[in-house]
């Protein structure tokens, strides 16, 4: 059995699948469309704007313990799908589940990586996860709370810095606190919206290995948005691709079949690494092709 | 991925190729050095001939009487002889109670205007209407309403310098970045907690900023609203007018413009020390 569903089907037919007890995270028929303005002020002053069919009919289904990334063309609303199960962009249409409970809003349940680290720069390192853990367990000790932080600095290999400011580190460094500070409240799932993307590519390459060796002791359920193939392979045990938008879907999902503990050096000589890579790549100059084609159309 | 590199890290150690102690800093200490003696050589030469107006002070003139006044700050003869420090601390003290009024009110308004994108918009007519008035446009309404020469001076100041904080707070509160709201939000922060720790913190440069705008406005006002209010370093200057003494006109221009740099220089080490790394 496939664990993973696509359905097409829309609204209106109910999808004759049975439930996915194993599911933890439930996408259903989920779309989202952005309205436009249409307000009397916008009129008057001639900006209104259509409605935005950002993403069509999404469902997807992803149980405990798996790694997953998402990919697709720049502007495919695949940040949009994130924010959608972070809860911090409400569902147009359809549903998600966690734990079959639909999402109503953000919580700490889920924790989240931000591309851009979203540190808060007036506070130390120790300070950006101490805000976090005191908001989330605000009924543990001060001494339950700091041993939490000293792990978590611990875990992302940040002694010593801990009285740093963000502005005071590097990319990597800050990302570190960022991934800390997600991992710090014990979410079950964590998101996270293109992590490493900001990064160089050396530094980008170590925070990958450190990922895949500290998923390696979690396990957590991670949804991961990237655009970059190698790392969607060396991190991910599924990959969704999505095609472009507007009303973007999932085209395609991808099993990664590699053994782990996984090894940058070495992961290439699996013998399906090359058939994924091409594929993915495939699909994703096909998607960006056409991409640019509509934008010069528009033109 | 052993990729040779050519060595192309020239440092740009030093570009100018003159003595190393002759930095930019330097050259532009020079430079001021150099502009101020021409300047006062200019003017001592020029008043001597009569250049510029009849009877106009020569800069040694002025210079004495710079050393005079600052040598000699505190003496009370009444109050058209007055001592530049007890005008100073008159003008600074209503100054300090009209520009601390004035935050008091704009920093929380400009917080609660700025949390709602709703009373953003709605109230901005207001803010942006009255924030082009001037300050001296007031006075008699001030005079009409307390009756009482300081009160007015002190409440000049209040109106005149509550825009620019309140604009600058509401702006920073409304343009928090909103990634760090989504880390509040996706942490499942009260709202309270997050404008305490978030929203306020993040809006400091800002505010700051606007604080520091406000007090240059207010230092810019009390000395016009002064000329009308009988005492403070305004009335020095009007007093001196009316004694037809241009020499202390001058030094009273000198010391109004060194304590309107001293004050925005505390403002602007304030708002370095909020900054961490953001260019406010």
């Amino acid at each position: 059995m496939s664990i993973a569903s696509v359905n097409y089907s829309s609204n209106g037919a109910v999808s004759p699948e049975p439930e996915f007890p194993s599911a933890q995270l439930s996408i259903r028929n989920v779309t989202k469309v952005f309205a436009g303005k249409r307000d009397i002020f916008s009129k008057l002053s001639g900006k209104t704007s259509r409605d935005f069919v950002a993403i069509e009919d999404i469902s997807l289904d992803i149980e405990p313990n798996t790694f997953v990334s998402i990919i697709g063309p720049s502007g495919c609303g695949k940040s949009t799908l994130l924010n959608m199960v972070a809860g911090l962009s409400p569902v147009t249409r359809g549903e998600i589940l966690l734990n079959g409970h639909p999402i109503q809003g953000p919580g700490p349940d889920r924790g989240m990586v931000f591309q851009n680290y979203a540190l808060m720069p007036w506070m130390t390192v120790e300070e950006n996860i101490r805000f976090a853990v005191e908001t989330v367990f605000s009924q543990q000790s001060s001494k339950q709370l700091a041993r939490t932080i000293k792990e978590q600095i611990q875990l992302v290999g940040l002694e010593g810095a801990e009285k740093k400011h963000p502005h005071e580190l590097s990319g990597g460094m800050r990302q570190r606190v960022g991934i800390a500070r997600a991992l710090a409240i014990n979410p079950q799932i964590l998101l996270m919206d293109e992590p490493f993307g900001a990064l160089d590519a050396l530094t980008r390459g170590f925070l990958q290995s450190e990922v895949e060796r500290s998923w390696e002791q979690q396990r957590k359920t991670v949804i991961m948005i990237t655009h970059s193939i190698e790392e969607a392979l060396l991190l991910s045990d599924r990959i969704v691709m999505m095609t472009r938008g507007p009303a973007a879907r999932v085209d395609e999902i991808l099993e990664v079949p590699f053994p782990r503990p996984r090894d940058r050096e070495t992961i290439d000589q699996h013998p399906a690494y090359h058939d994924l890579k091409a594929e993915m790549e495939h699909h994703l100059f096909r998607e960006t092709r056409a991409v640019e084609e509509s934008r010069i159309q528009i033109k | 991925m052993a990729v040779s590199k050519p060595a192309i890290n020239h440092q740009p150690k030093s570009i100018e190729n003159g003595a190393p102690w002759l930095n930019e800093n330097i050259k532009a200490l020079g430079l001021f050095v150099i502009s101020l003696i021409l300047f006062l050589v200019f003017w001592e030469i020029g008043a001597n001939l009569e250049l510029f107006a009849k009877g106009m002070p020569t800069a040694s003139k002025t210079l004495q009487e710079l050393w005079w006044w600052t040598t000699h700050p505190f003496f009370d003869n009444g109050p058209n002889d007055l001592g530049i420090g007890w005008n100073l601390l008159i003008s600074l003290r209503r100054v300090a109670i009209g520009y601390i009024l004035a935050s008091l009110i704009a920093v929380p308004l400009g917080i609660l205007i700025g949390i709602s994108p709703i009373a953003y918009k709605a109230f901005n007519p207001y803010v942006q209407l009255l924030k082009p008035v001037s300050p001296l446009a007031w006075l008699p309404l001030g005079l009409y309403i307390f009756r009482d020469s300081e009160k007015t001076g002190v409440f000049i100041i209040l109106i005149s310098s509550i825009w620019p904080t309140l604009i600058n707070t509401a702006f920073g509160v409304a343009n928090v970045n909103p990634e760090y709201l989504d880390v509040s939000k996706t942490l499942g922060a009260s709202r309270l907690r997050t404008i305490f720790k978030v929203i306020i913190p993040a809006a400091l440069p800002n505010i700051v900023s606007g604080l520091r705008i406000s007090m240059g406005i207010a230092w810019l006002v009390i000395v016009a609203a002064e000329m009308l209010l009988g005492t403070g370093l305004g009335y020095f200057i009007w007093n001196e007018w009316n004694n037809l003494y241009i020499p202390n006109i001058l030094v009273a221009i000198f010391i109004i413009g060194l304590v309107g740099l001293i004050l925005d220089s505390l403002f602007a080490a304030l708002e370095k020390f909020v900054a961490f790394g953001r260019k406010a």
